[in-house]
């Protein structure tokens, strides 16, 4: 059983103060972005990692969000293994070395 | 010298599809956007751009154009509704669907007009760079109070007919609303659905509420319009101040969604009936392209190469298409059938593709 220490967010930062999150995508997303790879990037929010996506891959925060940057409904994101709450303004905060994984629902047809 | 090669856009839940009128028939030359919604595929025949619309189901609508007759396609932006666009329930209004693309005139290169759902009419100036809101028609005063969607949660615009004698002339058609008519370019708009009836509303003759499935123009004699309505099939001969229900007394062709007009000839066109909303399939379960040569005062069933039993085929309002003679339609249950002689006998080119959304005729000049 893994004993998962909460650390207070004020304290949870690297050395050098930052909060470096991984980011992963569903591999649907490579069909529109085929140079898509999982990043390491420095953000607060999840819509920091967001923004920081976007200047990697330019267009891609279309396909995940609404023209109100809200979260489209179909598409999900983890961190670590639990849902991002807020959809609307993408506020969860994210604790240092998170894993956030970006996914569409899963549907057929 | 010059020639024409016709090719066909076929629009389908899974992808975008070209045909080509060869010495041996009709044969698709290969698919686009493999896997994907297209609810749009579209020429724009002033300098040949292909336009299509996309509807993905988790990434939201794109809009693909391509300058090179399909060989590359770059994506573009799709409208955005302002910040403070709302729907009638209050909430934020964002783009749902793209209906229709339609070019701004022939005097007014790189401009172009889209519907959209929620109901908005959007503007470019740029050939599709970017697009703007038509605010005169989003803020009619009816609009909050009187639109409402039709098979779909929120109202649609999927109609444009611009007036080729004068680009700032247009009209728009939405389901649920009615016919809208602007005379300078967009600025204000005039209901145009006098002698219209909408048998469901609680007042069948109110202003506002119609459902024209589709509207169109004879190029040739702009003031002639057509509509394939929910309620009828209806004409208008003095550019939509009156309209007149043209279906046949029978009731049979009446209901449909499918619309072509002869854009030479302004007494001929054509529908596809379908059995009223309850039901929504072929009538008799048998496919037939009705045809007036007359102003819609009497059809003609057209059904030779069509099949006559158990089909369940409905086709939707951009499925048919006409160029001269040819014409084309594709079903909901992927039948795609081509005529050469206005509809008199039909060849069918598949019937494995997927519900087809749209078709669109293109002649490709050649240089031979």
């Amino acid at each position: 059983m893994i004993n998962r220490f909460k650390i207070p967010k004020f304290c949870i930062h690297k050395n050098d103060g930052r909060i470096m999150a991984k980011v992963s995508f569903t591999s649907a997303l490579k069909r529109f972005y085929p140079d898509l790879e999982p990043k390491e990037v420095e953000a607060g929010t999840v819509r920091e990692v967001l923004e920081t996506i976007e200047e990697h891959y330019p267009g891609i925060k279309g396909y995940l969000l609404d023209e109100r940057g809200r979260l489209r409904e179909h598409v999900n994101i983890y961190i670590g293994e639990r849902l991002v709450k807020d959809r609307k303004t993408l506020s969860d905060m994210l604790e240092a070395e998170d894993e956030v994984l970006i996914f569409q629902a899963l549907s057929g047809g | 010298m010059m020639s024409e090669k016709s090719k066909l856009l076929i629009g389908t839940g899974k992808g975008l599809l070209v045909y080509e009128r060869g010495d041996d028939g009709w044969n698709c030359l290969g698919d686009h956007f493999l896997g994907l919604p297209v609810s749009v595929a579209w020429v724009d025949e002033r300098e040949g751009t292909w336009w299509a619309a996309l509807a993905h189901r988790h990434w939201g609508q794109k809009l693909h154009r391509s300058a090179d007759g399909g060989k590359s396609w770059e994506e573009v932006s799709v409208p955005t509704y302002p910040e403070d666009a709302r729907l009638q329930n209050g909430k934020p209004a964002t783009l749902r669907k793209i209906w229709v693309i339609a070019h701004g005139g022939d005097d007014r290169p790189g401009v172009l007009l889209m519907g959209t759902e929620p109901g908005a009419l959007f503007r470019s100036e740029n050939n599709g760079d970017s697009w703007e809101l038509v605010e005169s028609l989003w803020n009619h005063p009816s609009r909050k109070k009187q639109w409402f969607g039709a098979g779909r949660d929120q109202p649609y615009i999927h109609s444009i007919v611009v007036d080729p004698r004068d680009s700032s002339h247009y009209y728009i058609a939405v389901s649920c609303a009615g016919v809208f008519e602007t005379m300078n370019d967009g600025q204000s708009w005039e209901v145009r659905n006098e002698g219209l009836r909408a048998a469901y509303l609680p007042n069948p003759e109110a202003e506002i509420g119609h459902d024209p499935h589709r509207m169109l123009a004879c190029r040739s004699r702009p003031d002639v319009l057509w509509q394939q309505n929910h309620c009828g099939i209806y004409r208008s001969t003095n550019g939509g101040l009156q309209w007149e229900e043209v279906s046949d007394k029978d009731g049979f062709p009446a209901y449909g969604f499918a619309l072509a007009v002869d854009n030479s000839n302004p007494e001929r066109a054509w529908v596809i009936p379908a059995v009223s909303d309850e039901v929504r399939v072929a009538v008799d379960r048998a496919l037939c392209v009705c045809r007036t040569e007359d102003g819609g005062q009497s059809w003609q069933e057209q059904r030779s190469g069509l099949p006559q039993s158990y089909c369940y085929d409905i086709v939707f309002r951009h499925s048919l298409d006409s160029d001269g003679n040819c014409l084309a339609f594709g079903s909901t249950t992927g039948n795609l059938y081509v005529s050469e002689d206005m509809g008199a006998s039909w060849m069918q080119l598949s019937h494995n593709l997927p519900r087809i959304n749209f078709v669109h005729f293109i002649n490709i000049a050649l240089d031979t």
